[in-house]
């Protein structure tokens, strides 16, 4: 078998050692370890261990990706423990099976005892209550608790339809508040960095985002100052709390305490179509999910995949969204040597240059922004002529947790269609020295403006046919006999693979505007028409033709990526 | 505004720090020397204590917020205490601290420590001074003051120079 995709390269696991306990009065084998927010194996908590049986803890503070603080209390469980003889036998109830002794207050043992099941292990034997009238009471407390001094301003807090304080409200809330003395007033709007807004009259002190931007990032910038009922988050006076992934402090955040300065009061989050996509900010190729509202998008948010970017992304790329919603988009089919600006119109003009084009004589410079399935069609038209490819490299400052300094999101498929050569870019030099000795006539550009990358306009106008697409207008599309407007990532299906070599797919969010069609739409029919070759009309079959013709794709199916992709020997 | 540590102070926190397995265990020591020293701790203290104890400023100024005996602002010449745990409470100690606060033209409903205009005078409560059987008790600066008539707390105000 050629088969080298696989989902993960893990060696064959150890017999896992399992400890027996009962949830609900159900009896579990669960794992004695499991991994902690590092991945390290540590004794399985109660809270994993309520997982396994598939009941959810409520929680605020605890994450799973995230240091245990223990401190909102909201997941007490009630639980009790075998008993001991002095024998160090477990003692038997008259039936024969093993007594329990339910933890109680030890000055009051009447009422039960409970334990924070995120950060209490379990032992063998051990019942968990996390369903029990004990469990109940208790989460009700914590919960009335933590409203005394919230200000329960939710239909104009960002955070409402997405809060857990509203969320356990209807599990364990009290319809109205017993509490009549005046609330503690905290400080409001604070400006806590250049994308971060606080209130902390909201925040629930559960110190996320301090563990965060500590354990996480390593900026250290975050600290509870004051003291009891005063506590609130901040910064250190005079400094700003401001790297480059602040704005995950916002989605981790229970409550409507840190708010996205670009989200907060554009929309209410119910409103909002999620659809799983990339991040195409750098090769990192971060799991989205984008947010949108009758063809408008408004945020990206990460998607939790542990392979790529845990459940993070970097601000860069969560805010390198806006220009999807540009006005200068290019929506029209157009170019200055067509006539009639229809689709059809100029897929049959270009269609017969391509005919006509004698071997050598085509160059494409293909964006590595493109998806694979659109890189391989170009590739196709590529083999065709003997045409000389490449992509534009694009590169900045990368840091140590997800942002790559290979700023395109594909270099890694451009390469393995062998649209790029090993060296990205070192192509282009060869075709300016093509076009300007005359050998290659025709240019085909998708998503690049080459006169930034040393095919200047003098030399476009050298050419005898510039066919374009692309979505924001440049000095290349300006040149353009033929112009295609397609369309960006998020208006259409597609895949990247990132710099590790995950193969990951992305679904459509939006409609195209205009005229705009998908790229691969379009160089589909072109491929039909100029090779002879057919083709596949969904998104699925070319990737699949794809696969079996791309010998790093060898083995990968479109739904075979799933929502985490697969890893490609590259 | 430079921040300067007698090199003699340092010296002495420099030796503080090896009592600790962790630098940052030191904090608390640091943050008493340099107020007893400097009377206050200012930003410039806060950012110097992190930077010695390799913490973030952050993590220092937690501390300062966190216990009211510290102080970020200077304090005034003479600094009066005044007990308001329960016994003291129960012996009229709220009326002492107002009396006090009227005298100096101060907030008696004010949250914290409060410095007369000319600097000469800082009142605040405090918790218990154990001495709870001659309660209102306080302190001024380390005197200590039993049984607080407000005809004796202005006998020890006259007696501030």
């Amino acid at each position: 078998m050629s088969t080298q995709a696989t989902t993960e390269t893990k060696p064959t696991p150890p017999p896992i050692e399992t400890v027996k306990i009962k949830v609900d009065g159900r009896e579990f084998d669960v794992p004695k370890m499991t991994p902690d927010w590092q991945g390290k194996l540590q004794p399985t908590t109660m809270l994993q261990a309520c997982q396994v049986a598939g009941i959810d803890v409520p929680h605020y503070c605890y994450h799973p990706k995230l240091p245990i603080a223990g401190n909102c209390r909201m997941c007490l469980v009630e639980f009790g423990t075998p008993a001991m003889g002095p024998d160090r036998k477990p003692v038997l109830n008259p039936d024969g099976t093993p007594k329990i002794i339910k933890s109680v207050l030890p000055y009051e043992p009447s009422s039960p005892r409970g334990a924070i099941a995120c950060a209490s292990p379990i032992s063998p034997g051990m019942e968990l209550y996390p369903s029990s009238e004990a469990t109940k009471q208790m989460r009700e407390g914590i919960l009335e608790s933590l409203l005394i001094n919230h200000p329960l301003d939710c239909p104009i807090c960002d955070q409402a339809g997405e809060c857990k304080l509203q969320e356990y409200s209807v599990d364990y809330g009290k319809s109205a508040s017993r509490f009549v003395e005046e609330k503690v007033h905290k400080p409001k709007q604070v400006d806590l960095g250049p994308r971060i807004m606080l209130d902390d009259e909201r925040c629930i002190l559960c110190t996320r985002c301090i563990r965060f931007t500590k354990d996480i990032v390593g900026d250290d910038k975050l600290g509870i100052v004051n003291r009891g009922s005063y506590n609130t988050i901040a910064s250190y006076p005079g400094t700003k709390f401001e790297n480059n992934y602040t704005l995950n402090t916002v989605d981790i955040c229970p409550v409507g305490a840190l708010t996205s300065k670009d989200f907060r009061f554009k929309m209410r989050v119910w409103f909002l179509k999620e659809t799983k996509s990339l991040c195409t900010s750098c090769g990192t190729g971060c799991n989205t999910i984008i947010g949108s509202r009758e063809n408008v998008m408004y945020r990206y948010e990460p998607r939790e995949n542990d392979a790529v970017n845990s459940t993070w992304m970097c601000d860069y790329g969560r805010l390198n969204y806006k220009w999807i919603n540009r006005e200068d988009r290019l929506t029209q089919v157009q170019g200055s040597k067509l006539k009639v600006q229809t689709w059809a119109n100029a897929i049959q003009y270009i269609s017969e240059i391509l005919l006509r084009a004698a071997a050598g004589s085509v160059a494409i410079v293909a964006s590595a922004r493109q998806t694979n399935e659109e890189l391989y069609l170009l590739k196709k038209l590529a083999a065709k002529f003997n045409a000389i490819t490449d992509s534009v490299p694009r590169v900045g400052e990368g840091d140590r947790l997800l942002l790559d300094p290979d700023r395109n999101p594909n270099s890694t498929g451009s390469r393995l269609i062998g649209i790029a050569p090993e060296k990205m870019g070192s192509s282009l030099p060869k075709i300016a020295d093509g076009i300007r000795g005359g050998s290659i006539k025709t240019l085909i550009v998708f998503g690049e403006d080459v006169t930034k990358h040393g095919i200047t306009a003098e030399l476009l106008s050298q050419l005898e046919h510039l066919i374009v697409s692309d979505i924001l207008p440049s000095a290349t599309t300006a040149a353009a006999h033929y112009f295609l407007p397609g369309c960006a990532h998020v208006e259409k299906r597609g895949s990247f693979v990132n710099v590790k070599g995950r193969v990951q797919r992305f679904m459509q969010a939006l409609q195209p505007k205009g005229d705009a069609r998908p790229e691969w739409e379009f160089l589909h029919e072109l491929v039909i028409n100029v090779t002879g070759q057919n083709g596949f009309v969904s998104i699925e079959g070319l990737f699949n033709e794809m696969a079996k013709e791309v010998p790093a794709f060898h083995g990968v199916t479109w739904a075979g990526l799933g929502d985490a992709g697969v890893t490609v020997q590259i | 505004m430079s921040f300067t540590v007698p090199a003699a102070l340092e010296a002495e926190l420099n030796e503080l720090v090896t009592h600790y397995p962790e630098k940052r265990s030191a904090s608390l020591m640091f943050l008493h020397a340099i107020q007893e020293h400097f009377g206050y701790i200012s930003k410039e203290a806060t950012e110097w204590i992190a930077d010695k104890l390799e913490l973030q400023p952050i993590n220092v100024y937690e501390l300062v917020t966190f216990y009211p005996m510290f102080r970020q602002e200077p304090a005034g010449k003479y600094q009066i205490k005044v007990c308001r745990t329960l016994s003291c409470a129960l012996a009229g100690s709220g009326k002492l601290h107002k009396h006090f606060c009227e005298k100096f033209a101060l907030d008696p409903k004010a949250h914290g420590v409060q410095t007369s205009k000319d600097g000469k005078f800082s009142v605040e409560f405090v918790e218990c001074l154990a001495s709870c059987g001659t309660g209102p008790v306080m302190m001024c600066n380390e005197d200590f003051y039993e049984a607080v008539s407000h005809g004796k707390a202005d006998e020890i105000v006259g007696k501030c120079k």
